[in-house]
């Protein structure tokens, strides 16, 4: 989506623009089933993927249940080591604490490398008004910054975009028309970007994981302009979700493990930075000064939550949006914030704890579990997002129609005769409008369904109308039943019995 | 022992002869299936909207209905699944409801499970001779695992060619509510998935759920194209008679 521009209010009509843009379907297609099948063979060449799955979830159970703890030793820990650490309680914070840093520093430029955070937080528009320029160095953000707009996934921002429509772009930036070939088009980037890494008085990073036991701040990337921003720049500032904590270095091993086989399938990211601490005397490069920059902007509202703390396990690989097949068909920006696909239907609004927008994106799921079969920490984002429609539910921010209609489910759907007679007059009823057995009417709420598809019509003859003579005709077909499978049976009772029976 | 045929809402109304092949086939087996009728629904369309109340109104049925039986098999992994994983959720503050559902929870398979893990009949005897293709149901495969049961069964019917399904583990775009509150993303699902089934140019479309066998021959119909979609239990049994 246009900065400042206004976007329509419903994902309803935001996902209609994208299913009709056929370019953006096509390219989220084509880089989604790339990275899918990445992981796919990234994970099963690794082996044991379900424990290592496992053992990630683990510690990120730990770091998230005991996050005071370890926030504490890191901060301590990178003070120790020279980092100047901030705390900002929202994004208004985060920005005041970031301009302040410009400002003292007399900044007129700023190099950044991938965060979202940084989007997160806008930081780039507040940059802007300060007269300060702001230059995205990750090239997919490079790109979408030229076009004006946010990134439409987590670790491809750009991947609505295909290479014809990036080349129109940057042959804007470069004054000549330049052809739609990869390694030009990133020729030209990397030429341009490095003038901007050589005039910036301000690197601003993110951060991918920080480790308590150090208070080193790591980052993952594939493009080596993380690297420039970090050494390039006399002061950097590092914008850190107060989440991103592991607690050792060992534990950083199972998220280097997990994180990039998630996001690409690559064994192991490019370059992997640990940064700990400003130059030091003995360091050829790296920032004079370093901040960090711990930012809340209601992650802690998640702490203590039964349904949601498990958000803050994420590890941001985008692995749920490349396995999510509404993602697949509308793309990011349908989403409407700063995080799409699956975790980003239930983080924005989990982080702006904004009940009335809960259910409008946490309905744009089938709830088909891809998500969380996808994720390498398991959150349960099928399960979220139901708890997400229901949270709504509970405030009364139902749909007026909708509330009827459930009153009405819950009348039938209660006692069984009821259901019967329902089924009864749909029998009858549905003599106007049934044409060779098919209902093909696209009036009321077959509207939808009927757009693309028919429904079947009611038999004459319900299952539980039919019950009578079919448990009659059954009698004489009964076959004896055999030992064996008397045995089975009686041992799969014995075993529950013993609590034997455990579910998926 | 007790055995109950949970039919589930969709198919008791729309798909009674996927019951009817489940009783015939297990009859073959000794098994007696009996049909408590005070059931209604899972309760998973009120529930996956957020209608909980709603939503344990129609459980109660379920949890009444079977509160003696001692095996309930049920034709989708969906309906299997709200039961498995959420209603010890829905009920987790009323310690009676929440210890029926318990029970419900530990004696409830879906229909391929109980075939295969408790009867242990891998092989049913089926003769089908067309070419078939099979979409796994998002639920029954990945919140209950069914992976390797439906799997087994066909592999063993005789004459069958069983056609792999591009982009099988993709969501038909069914997903109840779904399908209505967001018609033009489920539509944009369910057309993609027909697409695969089509050029696999199998005769058949084999599930485990009717709810996803609705969407997706409703939109091969839709087409006009004649494949034939059904419950695996209805293709067995008619592989038996067959035979």
């Amino acid at each position: 989506m246009n900065h400042g521009q206004t976007q329509p209010a419903t994902v309803k009509e935001r996902s209609h623009i994208a299913l009709n843009n056929e370019f953006l379907r096509k390219a989220v297609k084509f880089t989604t089933e790339r990275l899918r099948n990445g992981k796919k063979k990234a994970s099963e060449e690794h082996g044991n993927w379900e424990e290592w799955r496992e053992r990630g979830k683990q510690i990120r159970l730990h770091t998230i249940a005991h996050l005071d703890y370890y926030l504490n030793q890191f901060v301590e820990n990178a003070r120790a080591n020279g980092v100047h650490v901030h705390f900002a309680a929202d994004g208004k914070e985060a920005v005041e604490l970031s301009m302040k840093i410009a400002a003292s520093k007399q900044a007129k430029s700023v190099v950044k490398s991938k965060s979202m955070v940084s989007e997160e937080l806008h930081i780039n528009h507040a940059l802007e008004e300060m007269g300060i320029e702001a230059v995205e160095t990750d090239l997919g953000e490079y790109i979408i910054q030229l076009a004006g707009e946010t990134p439409s996934h987590i670790i491809i921002p750009a991947i609505h975009k295909n290479r014809y429509q990036i080349a129109e772009l940057l042959s804007k930036e470069a004054g000549e028309t330049l052809p739609a070939d990869t390694s030009i088009l990133a020729g030209f980037v990397r030429r341009k970007l490095r003038e901007k890494f050589l005039e910036a008085e301000i690197g601003m990073t993110g951060c991918n994981f920080a480790i308590a036991e150090t208070g080193s701040m790591v980052l993952f990337e594939n493009e080596g302009n993380a690297r420039m921003v970090s050494t390039v720049p006399k002061t950097q500032i590092t914008l850190m979700g107060m989440e991103r904590i592991i607690p050792t270095f060992a534990d950083l091993e199972v998220m280097a493990t997990l994180l990039p086989r998630s996001a690409t399938g690559q064994k192991l990211t490019v370059y992997m930075s640990a940064i700990t601490g400003p130059k030091r005397t003995v360091d050829g490069d790296g920032p004079e000064e370093m901040h960090i920059i711990i930012v809340d902007n209601g992650r802690s509202l998640q702490l203590g939550d039964p349904e949601f703390q498990e958000l803050l396990n994420c590890i941001r690989c985008g692995a749920c949006l490349n396995a999510c097949p509404v993602y697949r068909h509308i793309g990011g920006h349908a989403y409407g914030g700063t995080y799409s696909g699956p975790i980003g239907a239930v983080l924005t609004p989990a982080l702006q704890s904004n009940v009335a927008e809960w259910d409008d994106i946490a309905n744009a799921s089938s709830l088909c579990g891809a998500c969380y079969e996808a994720c390498p920490v398991k959150i349960p984002l099928h399960d979220m997002l139901v708890y997400l429609r229901n949270r709504k539910v509970e405030k009364g921010y139902g749909q007026t129609a909708e509330k009827i209609g459930m009153k009405g489910f819950a009348a039938i759907m209660s006692n069984s005769k009821r259901m019967r007679s329902v089924v009864k007059l749909g029998q009858i009823g549905q003599k106007l409008v049934v044409r060779q057995g098919l209902i093909k009417t696209k009036i009321g709420p077959l509207k939808g369904w009927n757009s693309v598809r028919y429904l079947p019509s009611l038999p004459n003859e319900s299952f539980r109308e039919r019950w009578d003579s079919l448990v009659q005709e059954v009698k004489n077909e009964n076959s004896p039943m055999s030992e064996d499978i008397r045995t089975r049976m009686e041992q799969a009772l014995k075993q529950r019995e013993n609590g034997g029976r455990s579910h998926g | 022992m007790k055995v109950s045929l949970f039919i589930t809402c969709l198919s008791d109304a729309i798909y009674p002869r996927v019951g009817e092949a489940m009783v015939r086939l297990l009859a073959r087996y000794g098994v007696q299936v009996e049909f408590p009728k005070q059931q209604t629904c899972c309760g998973q369309p009120a529930f996956n909207s957020g209608y909980w109340d709603e939503a344990r109104e129609s459980a109660r049925t379920l949890l009444a209905a079977f509160d003696d039986s001692d095996f309930v098999i049920s034709p989708s992994g969906s309906c299997t699944g709200m039961i498995q994983h959420y209603y010890p959720k829905l009920f987790e503050k009323d310690p009676v409801m929440l210890e029926k559902s318990k029970r419900l929870q530990a004696k409830t398979y879906e229909f391929t499970q109980f075939l295969v893990q408790v009867l242990g009949v891998t092989d049913v005897g089926a003769v089908f001779p067309h070419k078939v293709t099979y979409h796994p149901s998002c639920h029954g495969s990945r919140l209950l695992g069914i992976k390797d049961e439906p799997m087994t069964l066909m592999q063993n019917v005789k004459g069958m060619e069983l056609i792999p399904l591009p982009f099988a583990e993709d969501c038909c775009g069914f997903g109840g509510t779904f399908a209505v509150k967001m018609s033009e993303i489920s539509a944009a699902m369910v057309s993609e998935k027909a697409q695969h089934v089509l050029e696999t140019e199998a005769e058949v479309l084999v599930g485990l759920d009717m709810g996803c066998m609705m969407n997706i021959s409703g939109n091969l119909m839709y087409q006009g194209k004649p494949v034939r979609v059904m419950h695996l239990a209805e293709l067995l049994y008619e592989g038996v008679k067959l035979a």
